[in-house]
C-alpha cells in the first residue's frame, strides 16, 4: 500500500522535524530556555506543521485531481459509437477501471508480466478468461477499445502515482527546510503555531456551512436535472403518482404531500394535547419527586430510535387497529395494518416528549411574579395557568408545535413501515397512504443510476422536504427567540 | 377574566357565601380545577402507558429470538458418499456439494428416529427432513471439510431445526396454520413433540443470533445480527474519530475566539438549522456527494460513518458549547494573568475542565447515530445480505456491510413472520447498546460534573 507508506513517511519526517527544530532552537539559545521567545516545544511543532501541512495538502489535492484528469484523458479514447449518453459512458468507464484492476491483480499474482499486461491484445488473447483465472469476473467479453483504454489508464495511473510521491515529498521537504532555516531563538514560534491552530478551528467551524452548502447544492443540481426531464408544473400540481421505470410515469407530488400532511396532523393531534398537559402538570402541579421520575421517563420515549417505532407501528399497532376497525370482525373501515392512522398514532407517541420538554422549558420561563399576581387576585391554579401562564407562553408553545410538525414531516422510518405505499388523495384515515419521505426511500434505495426521471424525482422531493422543514424551523426559532427576549 | 365581571360574580350581600359554605360557583371552579389537574395526570399516564406498551411489545416479541430449537443427532459420515476415492484429498472433498450431504443428514435423522422408535407417518421417509433447517447440509459439509479425518465416523451434530418447528415451540406456529403451509405438515410437529420427549430436540439459548451472520430470506432460523453489529461498530469508529475532534474544535472557535460578525452568525444559524434537518436529507447528501461525486463504495460503513458524522456534529457542537460556557471566566482570567496566551488558557485549562460535559454530549450523540436508519437506506446499507464478517480493518471500513438498525429494517421487510421475531430481538440488542451508552453518559455526568 504505497499511499499508506507515503503517509507514514510524511508523519515520520514531521516527527524528525519536531525533534530537530526543538534542538536547533535550544542550541541557538545555548541551552538557556529563558533566552527563547517561546517554549521549546513550539519550535518543534512549528517545523512539524511546516512539514505536514504542505505535504498533506499536496497529497489531498493530487488524490482529488488525478482521477479527474485521467478520467478525462481516457474517456476521450472511447469511440463515440460505444455510448449514447453520459450514463452509458460511465458504464464503459467502470468496465475500463475493472479491466485495469484485473490487469494489476494479474501482474501482482505473476500470471502476466508487466510487458504482457502492457502489450496484450484482444485479438490474440481471451482477456476475460485470463482475468477470470485470477479472480476478476467480467460481465462480458472485453472490447479492444476498452482494453486499450485500460492499458492507458494503467500507465497514466502509474506515472501519476510516481509523480505524486515526488511532489508530496518535495513539498514536505521544502517546508522542512524553510522552517528549519528560520528557526532561531528569537523566532516567534508560538504565535505562528497558534495561528495555524486557529485556522484549523475556523476550518472545523466552517464544516457546518459546508454541510448546508453540500445539501443545498446536491439537491438543487439534481432537481434541475429532474425538471429538465419532467415539467415542474406537472410535478407540483399533478394529482397522480405512478412511477414506472419503463417510462410514462406520472410524478405528481400532491398525493404524497397530502399523505405527509395527514399523518403529521394525526401525529400532532396525539402529541400536542398529551405533551402540553404533561408539561403543564410537570411544571405547575407536580412535586419535585414526581417530576424527577416522570420527566426522565417521558424523555426515554425521545431516545428510542425511530426504527423501533416503525416496527411497533407495523407489527403491534397496525394489527391492533385491524381488530377494531378491520374488515373481519371489526368496523370494516380498514383494509390492511398499514394506514395513516397507524403511522400517525405512533408518530404522535414519538413526539410527546418533544412537545412536552420544549413546552416545559417555555412554561418555566414565564416569570413567577405573573403567577403570584394572578393567584393573589384569587384565581385558582388552573385559572392562572389558562388565563395567565399559557397566554404568556403561547408564542413559545406555537414555536414548539411548529418544531414538532417539522419533525413529523421529515420523519421517515415510521411512515416507511407503517403508512403503506399507495399514493392516494383520500380522506379516510384508515386507508394506506404514502408520504414524501417514503417515496424518497423507495425511489433511491439500491439505485446508482441517476439518469432517469424516476430516480431524480427523489431529489426534487428532498428539495421540497428540505425547504418546508427549513421554513418551519426558522419560523419556529424566530418565534421562540422573540418570545424569550420579552422576559429575560 | 370574564368570570369576575359576569353577573353571577362574587355574590353581593349573599350571607351564605363564606369560606365555610361553598357557593355553586366556587364548587364549579374547584371542580374545574380538579378536572384540569386530572387532565395533566392523565396525559402523563398516557405517555407512560405508551412507554410500557412499547417495552412490553419489544420484550414479549423479541426475547424468543434469543432461543432456538436445535436437533442433536448422531450423523454417520459415510466414506462411500462423501469421499469416493478414499484419499481425503481436500479438492475431491470440496467437489461433493451440499446436495451430496443432504441425504447423509436425512438418513441420520431417519435412523435416529427409528432408534427412538418414533413412527414416521409419511409415504416417503425422506419427507421428515423438513423438520431440519435447509442450512444443515452446509453445516455438516463445512465441518467435514475442516476436519476430513471425521469421515467414516459417526459424529454428534447439533443441527438447527426449521423455523416453523422452532416457531411451534415458541407458540408462533399452530397446527391449524400449517394446514395452509407447504413447508411443513402437522405430522412433522407430532414427530417434533416425540423428539423433544426423547431428548433429541431442545430449545436453548442461541448465541448465533447475537454473533452470527444474516441468512437468506428462506432461512430465518439461521439469521443473526453479529455482522451488522460489526458494521455499526466501524461506523461508530468513523463518527467518533471525525465528529469529536471537529465538533470540539468548532465549539472552541465559536465559544472562545469567534468575533461577533456576520460569518459567526452564519455559522451559528447553520448549526441550529442542521440540528433540525430531517435525517433523510443527510442521506440524500451522502448519496449525492460521497457516492455520486466522490465515488466511494456503496453500502460501506465508511460512507455511513461520514453521513452520520455530519448528522451528529450539531448535537456535539451544541453540548460542547454548553459545557465550555459552564467553565467560569475566572479560570480563563487566572490563566491569562500568569502569562498564558489565549490559546494556552483554552487548551490547558478550559478544555480539560469541560471534558466530562463534552464526553457526555459525545456519547449521547453517538447513541443517536447508532439508532439512525433513514440515511443508511439511501446509501445502500439495506437490500443485501450481510453474510460475511469483514476480513480486516480496511475491509471493515470499505466492504459492503449492514448496520444494526438497517438490518432490523431489512428483517421487518421480509415476508416470513419468523423474521419479525428476529427484528424484535435485534431491537433488544440495539436498545441494550443505547441504554449502556446513556447510562455511561449519566454516570460520567454524576461523577465528574462540577458546579462552580
Amino acid at each position: 500500500m504505497p499511499l499508506l507508506w507515503l503517509f507514514i513517511l510524511i508523519l515520520a519526517l514531521g516527527l524528525l522535524g519536531f525533534i530537530l527544530g526543538r534542538t536547533r532552537a535550544l542550541k541557538d539559545a545555548h541551552g538557556d530556555i529563558r533566552l527563547l521567545h517561546s517554549l521549546p516545544n513550539y519550535y518543534g511543532s512549528n517545523v512539524l506543521l511546516a512539514v505536514l501541512i504542505p505535504g498533506l495538502a499536496v497529497l489531498l489535492l493530487w488524490l482529488i485531481l488525478q482521477p479527474m484528469l485521467i478520467q478525462g484523458q481516457v474517456s476521450s479514447m472511447i469511440p463515440n459509437t460505444a455510448y449514447t449518453d453520459k450514463g452509458s459512458l460511465n458504464l464503459v468507464m467502470s468496465d475500463v477501471r475493472r479491466v485495469a484492476e484485473g490487469l494489476d491483480i494479474a501482474v501482482e499474482q505473476g500470471s502476466l508480466t508487466r510487458e504482457q499486461a502492457r502489450d496484450i491484445r484482444t485479438e490474440l488473447t481471451d482477456i476475460r478468461a485470463r482475468l477470470g483465472a485470477v479472480g476478476v469476473a467480467l460481465g462480458s467479453n472485453v472490447e479492444s477499445y476498452v482494453l486499450k483504454a485500460a492499458q492507458k489508464y494503467r500507465t497514466m495511473n502509474a506515472v501519476g502515482n510516481w509523480m505524486m510521491t515526488v511532489a508530496v515529498l518535495g513539498a514536505a521537504l521544502a517546508g522542512f527546510a524553510v522552517s528549519m532555516l528560520r528557526t532561531n531563538k528569537d523566532m516567534r514560534a508560538r504565535n505562528s503555531v497558534e495561528k495555524v491552530i486557529l485556522g484549523l478551528l475556523i476550518g472545523a467551524a466552517s464544516i457546518a456551512i459546508l454541510t448546508t452548502l453540500g445539501i443545498v447544492l446536491s439537491l438543487i443540481f439534481n432537481t434541475i436535472e429532474f425538471f429538465k426531464l419532467y415539467p415542474a408544473l406537472d410535478f407540483f400540481f399533478g394529482t397522480t403518482w405512478s412511477p414506472s421505470f419503463g417510462g410514462g410515469s406520472e410524478l405528481g407530488i400532491l398525493p404524497l404531500f397530502w399523505g405527509t400532511l395527514y399523518v403529521s396532523i394525526i401525529a400532532l393531534l396525539v402529541a400536542v394535547p398529551i405533551g402540553l398537559f404533561a408539561a403543564i402538570y410537570l411544571s405547575e402541579y407536580a412535586g419535585p419527586k414526581v417530576r424527577a421520575i416522570a420527566k426522565p421517563l417521558l424523555e426515554v420515549l425521545a431516545g428510542i430510535p425511530t426504527i423501533v417505532y416503525g416496527l411497533f407501528a407495523l407489527l403491534t399497532v397496525g394489527p391492533m387497529l385491524m381488530t377494531v376497525f378491520g374488515s373481519d370482525g371489526g368496523l370494516g373501515w380498514m383494509q390492511g395494518g398499514r394506514s395513516v392512522m397507524t403511522a400517525g398514532l405512533v408518530m404522535g407517541v414519538m413526539l410527546i416528549p418533544f412537545v412536552s420538554s420544549l413546552s416545559d422549558d417555555i412554561i418555566n420561563a414565564v416569570p413567577q411574579a405573573m403567577r403570584d399576581g394572578s393567584l393573589g387576585l384569587g384565581a385558582t391554579k388552573s385559572e392562572t395557568v389558562r388565563q395567565v401562564v399559557l397566554p404568556a407562553a403561547l408564542p413559545g408553545i406555537v414555536g414548539a408545535i411548529l418544531l414538532a410538525a417539522s419533525r413529523a414531516i421529515g420523519e421517515t422510518m415510521i411512515v416507511v413501515l407503517g403508512a403503506g405505499a399507495a399514493a392516494k388523495l383520500n380522506l379516510n384515515p384508515f386507508e394506506a397512504m404514502t408520504t414524501v419521505t417514503t417515496r424518497i426511500v423507495s425511489q433511491l434505495t439500491g439505485d446508482a443510476d441517476f439518469a432517469s426521471a424516476e430516480a431524480l424525482v427523489a431529489f426534487a422531493l428532498g428539495m421540497t422536504l428540505f425547504v418546508i422543514t427549513l421554513c418551519l424551523n426558522i419560523f419556529a426559532l424566530v418565534i421562540v427567540r422573540k418570545y424569550r427576549e420579552q422576559y429575560d | 377574566m370574564s368570570d369576575f365581571t359576569a353577573d353571577n360574580g362574587p355574590a353581593k350581600g349573599d350571607a351564605k357565601s363564606s369560606l365555610f359554605h361553598e357557593t355553586t360557583r366556587t364548587k364549579r371552579r374547584n371542580a374545574a380545577e380538579a378536572r384540569f389537574k386530572a387532565y395533566g395526570i392523565a396525559a402523563i399516564a398516557t405517555g407512560l402507558f405508551f412507554l410500557v406498551a412499547l417495552l412490553v411489545a419489544i420484550l414479549g416479541n423479541g426475547l424468543p429470538a434469543f432461543k432456538q430449537t436445535f436437533v442433536t443427532i448422531p450423523v454417520e459420515l459415510t466414506e462411500a458418499k462423501l469421499d469416493k476415492n478414499g484419499n481425503r484429498n481436500p479438492e475431491d472433498l470440496a467437489k461433493v456439494s451440499t446436495f451430496g450431504y443432504k441425504p447423509v443428514v436425512t438418513d441420520a435423522l431417519v435412523a435416529a428416529l427409528k432408534a427412538e422408535s418414533i413412527e414416521i407417518p409419511f409415504a416417503k421417509e425422506k419427507d421428515v427432513e423438513d423438520i431440519l433447517s435447509a442450512s444443515v447440509a452446509a453445516q455438516v459439509r463445512d465441518t467435514v471439510l475442516a476436519n476430513p479425518e471425521l469421515i467414516g465416523e459417526t459424529v454428534d451434530f447439533r443441527l438447527l431445526a426449521s423455523s416453523r418447528v422452532d416457531g411451534y415451540f415458541k407458540g408462533r406456529v399452530t397446527r391449524e396454520a400449517l394446514a395452509r403451509d407447504k413447508n411443513l405438515d402437522a405430522e412433522h410437529l407430532d414427530i417434533a413433540d416425540a423428539m423433544v420427549a426423547a431428548g433429541l430436540m431442545k430449545t436453548t439459548f442461541n448465541a448465533d443470533f447475537i454473533f452470527g451472520a444474516d441468512a437468506s430470506e428462506s432461512r430465518p432460523e439461521q439469521a443473526g445480527i453479529g455482522v451488522s453489529m460489526v458494521g455499526s461498530l466501524f461506523m461508530m469508529i468513523v463518527v467518533l474519530a471525525l465528529a469529536l475532534p471537529i465538533g470540539v474544535a468548532a465549539s472552541i472557535y465559536l465559544e472562545e475566539f469567534a468575533p461577533q460578525n456576520k460569518w459567526t452568525d452564519l455559522i451559528e444559524v447553520n448549526i441550529s438549522n442542521l440540528a433540525a434537518v430531517p435525517s433523510i436529507v443527510f442521506g440524500i447528501l451522502g448519496l449525492a456527494v460521497f457516492i455520486q461525486i466522490a465515488h466511494l463504495p456503496q453500502s460501506a460503513p465508511l460512507v455511513g460513518g461520514l453521513v452520520l458524522t455530519l448528522m451528529t456534529l450539531p448535537t456535539i457542537i451544541i453540548s460542547t458549547r454548553a459545557s465550555l460556557k459552564a467553565v467560569p471566566p475566572s479560570i480563563r482570567d487566572a490563566a491569562l494573568g500568569v502569562g498564558a496566551s489565549k490559546m494556552q488558557s483554552v487548551f490547558h485549562h478550559v478544555l480539560p475542565l469541560a471534558m466530562p460535559g463534552i464526553l457526555t454530549g459525545t456519547i449521547i450523540g453517538l447513541a443517536q447515530a447508532l439508532g439512525e436508519t433513514a440515511p443508511l437506506l439511501l446509501i445502500g446499507m439495506v437490500g443485501f445480505i450481510a453474510s460475511n464478517m469483514p476480513d480486516g480493518i480496511a475491509s471493515g471500513f470499505i466492504d459492503p456491510n449492514s448496520a444494526m438498525p438497517a438490518q432490523i429494517y431489512e428483517w421487518a421487510k421480509r415476508a416470513d413472520p419468523a423474521y419479525y421475531e428476529r427484528a424484535w430481538g435485534g431491537i433488544i440488542i440495539l436498545l441494550v447498546f443505547l441504554m449502556t451508552m446513556n447510562i455511561i453518559a449519566v454516570l460520567l455526568r454524576r461523577r465528574f460534573e462540577r458546579r462552580w
